[in-house]
């Protein structure tokens, strides 16, 4: 990734040009689009490096990594679009560890034939979701696929970050008596993806709530360093994660339906195409799972955050060898709310 | 969702539950049964059994069109797609149906057959507009609700002058099946099955309104009230069975009357009678062959008839053995009594089709309805 300006006769067609097998070559074509797109918007100073790898120090302690492919359909919709999906999906995986990420990576399978437009516009959000969350794309790489072998573009980012001394944030901490607090309504960015499907399109104000969740963490982890379990109930929803959770800690839970947020133009929406929001995927939310004696502490930061302002205490740890996940419903009865079977929807991140 | 809410109070709720309770004889069972899926899932989905008294028991009906379709009509669809390379058009819910030799839609897609998931029969008509150097079929499922879409798609195929859609037709009709569970010998003869009165399908008496069911009740003197699927609905509805069977009634009443009246929709039956006729017999999953229970395309729309149009090969399949979903759906048996519910047969895998929809009483049981079974666990360790 050398700065090699001015090397090229004439510049990338943005705005009519599409992606050809030549951009995955490894040859000058492929460089060019490197050079005037990729580096043109993710712009640092370790990338301007111009190595097949990043080179930096190691902060002291302990570090995460994590990776995620994206594969959403459609590539924009409501609130986000795939570029600033990939940035939030992995910087959320990071710090759901209770750590400060710090760089990211992405790597780009394209279609042959996808616009170039398109693609620019995907990452030109990428690098402004990357720069508000203050973590830089660092590396990265490209191929190109024949067309009909992929779909317009998919992205695989990797995250790295530090965990602060005395944070020890697992899914496997769960207790008893802990209380399970959630950050904010639930389902809007399955539903908002489900609006802008092409063969469902309807009219809604409902957009994605795709976010950067690291600040928040940095937030509650400072206020309560010891909580027990955080997670971003992403696929499969609040239900399924909650599920992972109780199995992974082997206790049971008990929720309260009435306590959820939920926004009433989801709740609508969900009723219309018959889908549960408990199972609908979230971009923007955590789970968190702590000691009683830490709730109010963490739910007044919580609440003190932008991103989780309707932060509420949805219910309980119990001990129940079987894992069950169980709630009181807003009617008043009692169901199991179990693992997702099957897909409510598929392609949603 | 205010109109919705306001079936959902828990206030309402707790005044219907202290009316059943104190209304409901001690000294005897209410065993009602909910013909359709969507009583059940709402049940499960609400917790709504957990308000009632124990004696008042909910008997899980065969009112899940993917339940009741037979393994050989699953067959039949894939061997569309296999052997005439058709783009298959279905509902969400057929495609994890498990079909003969471990089977499914969901494995002929990914094994490179062109099978898609619609939302309605105006997606599939699209597809067929879109694709027309292909042959695409719609594989047509659901009680009398679905049927009017259907109808819908076909003429608008016609006035279009569509050439290559047509209709894998597998609508089946409620009453009938109702009948059957109240003919069969374990009601008749063997009383397996005491089944004191029914909850009656909701949609679907807003097409054929409640004029169908007033034959059986008066000959099996069995009430049946009409109810909404909403948990409130239901609860009513629940309440006004147990009056009629304490004043010795067996009388169709309706409790959804914001939707469903005696006629029903009388241009949406006309429209049906149009496209469609009575099949001399339809075998369904749990029933057997039950005689005028389902319908098939007239011969004037034969070409819209998929089950014309192609030769489709007939199919032995039988139920994978130790499957107890012929018995759950006559409401013999519970998913519990099943040997491979929640052993082999999960919504992961599943063995039978009572175990694939959300409306299946075997998912629904699991889903939602496991805590309900604390002496199967213990046994279960």
């Amino acid at each position: 990734m050398k700065d090699t300006s001015g090397r090229f006769s004439r510049r990338l067609d943005l705005r009519r040009g599409t992606v050809d097998m030549t951009h995955g070559s490894g040859g000058r074509a492929m460089a060019q689009l490197i050079q005037e797109l990729f580096v043109a918007c993710f712009d640092n100073e370790l990338l301007r490096q111009g190595n097949d790898q990043a080179l930096f120090e190691v902060e002291k302690g302990r570090m995460v990594m994590s990776t995620d492919g994206h594969v959403i359909s459609p590539l924009f919709f409501p609130g986000g679009d795939i570029g600033s999906l990939a940035v939030h999906g992995t910087l959320n995986d990071v710090a759901m560890s209770g750590a400060r990420p710090l760089y990211l990576s992405a790597g780009f399978i394209l279609e042959e034939g996808f616009p170039l437009a398109d693609l620019q516009r995907i990452v030109a959000s990428m690098a402004e979701a990357s720069r508000s969350a203050a973590v830089p794309v660092v590396t990265g790489d490209t191929k190109v696929v024949e067309r009909g072998k992929g779909d317009g573009v998919f992205i695989t980012t990797t995250g790295v970050g530090v965990v602060p001394e005395g944070v020890n944030i697992s899914g496997e901490w769960a207790r008893p008596g802990d209380v399970i607090l959630l950050s904010g309504p639930i389902g809007n960015h399955g539903v908002a993806i489900m609006s802008s499907r092409e063969n469902l399109e309807f009219e809604t104000t409902i957009a994605s709530d795709s976010s950067a969740l690291h600040g928040l963490v940095a937030d509650m982890v400072a206020a309560a360093p010891g909580i027990h379990c955080l997670r971003d109930p992403t696929r499969g929803g609040l239900a399924t994660t909650l599920n992972e959770l109780a199995q992974q800690s082997q206790v049971g839970m008990n929720l309260l339906e009435a306590e959820i947020p939920m926004d009433d133009e989801v709740v609508a929406a969900c009723e219309l195409l018959g889908l549960d929001p408990l199972y609908v995927a979230n971009e923007g939310k955590l789970i968190c799972i702590c000691a009683p004696e830490d709730a109010d502490e963490l739910l007044r930061v919580m609440r003190a955050h932008p991103l989780s302002q309707r932060a509420a205490r949805i219910g309980e740890v119990v001990a129940d060898r079987d894992g069950f996940v169980q709630m009181e419903t807003r009617f008043g009865g009692t169901r199991v709310v179990d693992w997702l079977a099957g897909e409510q929807l598929p392609r949603i991140c | 969702m205010k109109y919705i809410e306001e079936f959902r109070s828990k206030k309402l709720a707790r005044t219907l539950a202290d009316a059943i309770s104190r209304e409901a004889a001690s000294n005897r069972e209410y065993r009602l049964m909910e013909f359709c899926g969507g009583h059940t899932h709402a049940i499960f989905r609400y917790g709504v059994q957990a308000l009632l008294p124990p004696n008042v028991v909910f008997v899980h009906g065969p009112g899940c069109p993917v339940c009741v379709l037979p393994i050989a009509r699953i067959d039949n669809a894939i061997a569309l797609v296999e052997r005439h390379d058709v783009i298959l058009c279905t509902y969400g819910d057929m495609l994890r149906v498990p079909a003969s030799g471990r089977n499914s839609l969901l494995k002929v897609k990914a094994a490179g057959g062109d099978v898609r998931m619609v939302w309605s029969t105006l997606d599939a008509l699209k597809i067929a507009r879109d694709n027309p150097e292909k042959e695409v079929v719609f594989f047509a499922i659901g009680f009398e609700t679905t049927t009017p879409p259907t109808v819908v798609a076909i003429r608008q195929a016609a006035a279009e002058g569509l050439k290559n859609f047509s209709v894998f037709c597998n609508h089946v009709l409620t009453p009938a099946a109702i009948q059957s569970i109240l003919e069969s010998p374990e009601t008749r003869e063997l009383e397996q099955v005491a089944i004191d009165g029914f909850f009656g399908p909701s949609h679907v008496s807003s097409i054929i309104g409640t004029r169908p069911y007033e034959f059986f009740a008066q000959k099996y003197q069995k009430p049946v009230v009409i109810a909404g699927f909403e948990p409130l609905d239901v609860m009513q509805s629940a309440l006004m069975l147990i009056r009629q069977l304490n004043q010795g009634r067996a009388e169709v009443e309706n409790e959804y009357t914001r939707v469903v009246s005696r006629d029903g929709n009388t241009k949406a039956q006309a429209l049906v009678a149009e496209v469609l006729e009575l099949r001399y017999s339809f075998e369904w999953r749990g029933l057997g062959r039950v005689p005028h229970s389902a319908l098939q395309i007239k011969p004037r729309w034969s070409e819209f008839d998929a089950e014309q149009r192609f030769e489709i090969p007939a199919s032995q399949a039988r139920d994978v053995r130790g499957c107890e979903c012929p018995s759950i759906l006559r409401g013999v048996k519970k998913p519990t009594d099943c040997k491979l519910f929640g052993n082999i047969c999960t919504p992961e895998n599943p063995m039978g089709s009572c175990m694939v929809s959300s409306e299946g009483a075997c998912a629904a049981y699991w889903s939602y309805g496991r805590f309900r079974e604390p002496a199967r666990r213990e046994a279960a360790g």
